[in-house]
């Protein structure tokens, strides 16, 4: 399944945020991403669909390097962001989280209040004064379509939220840092409809002022959020194209057999 | 189909009794020392030094409290401090490494470990060369049952808290040291504090390595470098004597440690379940 030479998709005079080159990842002597490369554009959502273990979530943790917690990874290939190689060990793994934000499937508030929650990441990279703070949060807050709902309990506890609130306030503790890039791993996968309604919404806001990046099991939820699909399998980049294509004329037979339901 | 009622009727009645049984053992235990040691409990009990044997002066073992509680609050404070960094490493940085499960596993042996042999231990390498017995001896062999239980408690609760609030707090930029004492502690600390709360009580009704470091003093306390004065040692010497009044307080100290004990175990439940609806 060769894919370096695949047509890029993004339109022209769209601006291209990551350019990942050949891109493998190994857990110790396993290989479970081979040769990826696609670009993601700029405020634009990209979603990664794939069955599982196909290697989407690996791939979208390369771009935070949140693999360096665990020993024995090794990557090659590179992934350009703003003219960095951003693989590089040279390139510090805190700064470039502090550009490149992520959500988790399950909804992690931190063991504190809710304000706190918020405050968290913004003093870890800056030394705002009191007001600026407090008008920090509430931003973050109303970015992620919270605040009417927490803004006068505040000091309360986060886990004291119900699932999709927690996982708004995640994404307004991802956005409160200003990140460029926000990632999201299956962030509705613990959620109830109505509450994954809701982050969809969000995450269409979000748009336009971040680039989102969304892995899914759901392909309805790729087609409705995403302007980008990339379809994994088995490690490597099947296709990679406009959403309505991969959904209404994907060129490669496995990705018609995914999205039309018939494997995964 | 009537083989299986049978059989379950005659399970249900063994395990009923079995739990019965023990139930009225503990109730005995509970009363026996309630009733008895209640007569004992007064001010002067909880103020004044132990007297002669036969003596109607004011018996009370003031002396002992002190001792046991000094003992206790100074092996706390050195066991946990050593307790959390060392369950921090195996929690956090001795992933699959064979030093981390050496010490893990040697931290499992130190808990079963029969008290007796911590006594005799820190008799060796503190009583012998120090030349006298002494509420420091008493205060580290304390410490020494304390470490291996809250190292592995310390460990346990660290490994509760999900990879997904480690990976969250490094998502947003957080070097690992600030993630874990900002977020993973806090988060670990109700559990941390119940395990050490536990040690607490695990230690205060030691006896076996009191014998061989701390001994027992009939006086107050003046210094740590001397043997020192605790309920365990004074319940076992009052209990061992020929004398009426001796074997009265004896009950009076029993009575206190179990409600002691008790009172520890009581609030770390309630700290536990007050966690579990938080959480």
């Amino acid at each position: 399944m060769p894919n370096n030479n695949q047509p890029n998709p993004i339109h022209a005079g769209e601006a291209i945020k990551m350019s990942v080159r050949n891109l493998d990842f190994f857990y110790g002597d396993k290989q479970v991403l081979f040769g990826n490369t696609l670009d993601i554009a700029e405020n634009k959502v990209t979603a990664f669909i794939g069955p599982s273990g196909c290697g989407k979530s690996t791939h979208i943790r390369t771009y935070n390097r949140m693999y360096d917690l665990y020993k024995g990874h090794r990557t090659g290939g590179e992934i350009i962001m703003d003219g960095r190689n951003i693989l590089d060990p040279g390139v510090s793994s805190l700064s470039l989280r502090h550009h490149v934000g992520m959500i988790f499937q399950k909804p992690t508030p931190f063991p504190m209040s809710i304000f706190d929650n918020i405050a968290y990441g913004i003093r870890l990279h800056e030394k705002p004064s009191k007001s600026e703070l407090e008008g920090r949060v509430e931003k973050a807050l109303t970015d992620a379509a919270l605040w009417n709902e927490v803004k006068d309990h505040l000091h309360s506890a986060g886990t004291s939220l119900s699932g999709g609130q927690q996982q708004r306030l995640c994404i307004a503790r991802a956005l409160a840092i200003k990140p460029q890039v926000i990632l999201m791993d299956e962030p509705c996968s613990a959620l109830d409809p109505i509450a994954t309604t809701k982050i969809e919404e969000l995450i269409s806001e979000l748009k336009g002022k971040y680039t989102i990046v969304i892995v899914t099991h759901n392909m309805q939820q790729a087609a409705r959020v995403s302007d980008y699909t990339a379809f994994f399998y088995l490690g490597r980049l099947v296709e990679f194209n406009h959403t309505d294509i991969i959904f209404s004329a994907p060129t490669k037979k496995e990705t018609e057999d995914y999205v039309a339901g018939r494997f995964g | 189909m009537q083989r299986r009622i049978w059989i379950n009727r005659i399970v249900l009645l063994l395990s009923s009794l079995a739990a019965i049984a023990s139930l009225v053992v503990l109730a005995w235990i509970l009363g026996d020392v309630a009733i008895r040691g209640v007569a004992s409990i007064n001010w002067d009990f909880f103020t004044k030094l132990p007297a002669p044997p036969g003596s109607d002066e004011p018996s009370g073992i003031a002396n002992a409290i002190v001792g046991t509680l000094l003992m206790t609050a100074i092996a706390t404070i050195i066991a946990v401090p050593f307790g959390i960094l060392a369950g921090t490493y195996l929690s956090e940085f001795s992933k699959g490494n064979t030093f981390g499960q050496v010490a893990r596993f040697i931290a499992d042996i130190l808990i079963s470990a029969p008290s007796i042999v911590i006594g005799v231990f820190v008799y060796i390498i503190i009583v012998r060369p120090m030349g006298n017995f002494s509420g420091w001896a008493g205060a580290v062999s304390l410490a020494i049952i304390m470490l291996p239980v809250i190292t592995r408690t310390s460990e346990e609760m660290l490994r509760l808290v999900p990879t997904e609030m480690r990976e969250s707090a490094l998502a947003l930029g957080a070097p690992y040291w600030h993630m874990l004492l900002r977020v993973i502690y806090r988060a670990a600390k109700t559990g941390m504090i119940t395990g050490i709360m536990l040690a607490v009580a695990r230690v205060a009704g030691e006896t076996a390595p009191l014998l061989f470091t701390s001994l027992n003093s009939p006086y107050w306390m003046e210094s740590m470098n001397e043997p020192l004065a605790n309920l365990t040692i004074a319940l076992f010497n009052y209990a061992m004597s020929p004398y009426d009044d001796w074997q009265t307080m004896a009950w009076g100290i029993a009575l206190l440690i179990t409600m002691s004990v008790l009172v520890v175990t009581i609030v770390t439940r309630l700290l536990l379940k007050q966690r579990r609806t938080h959480a």
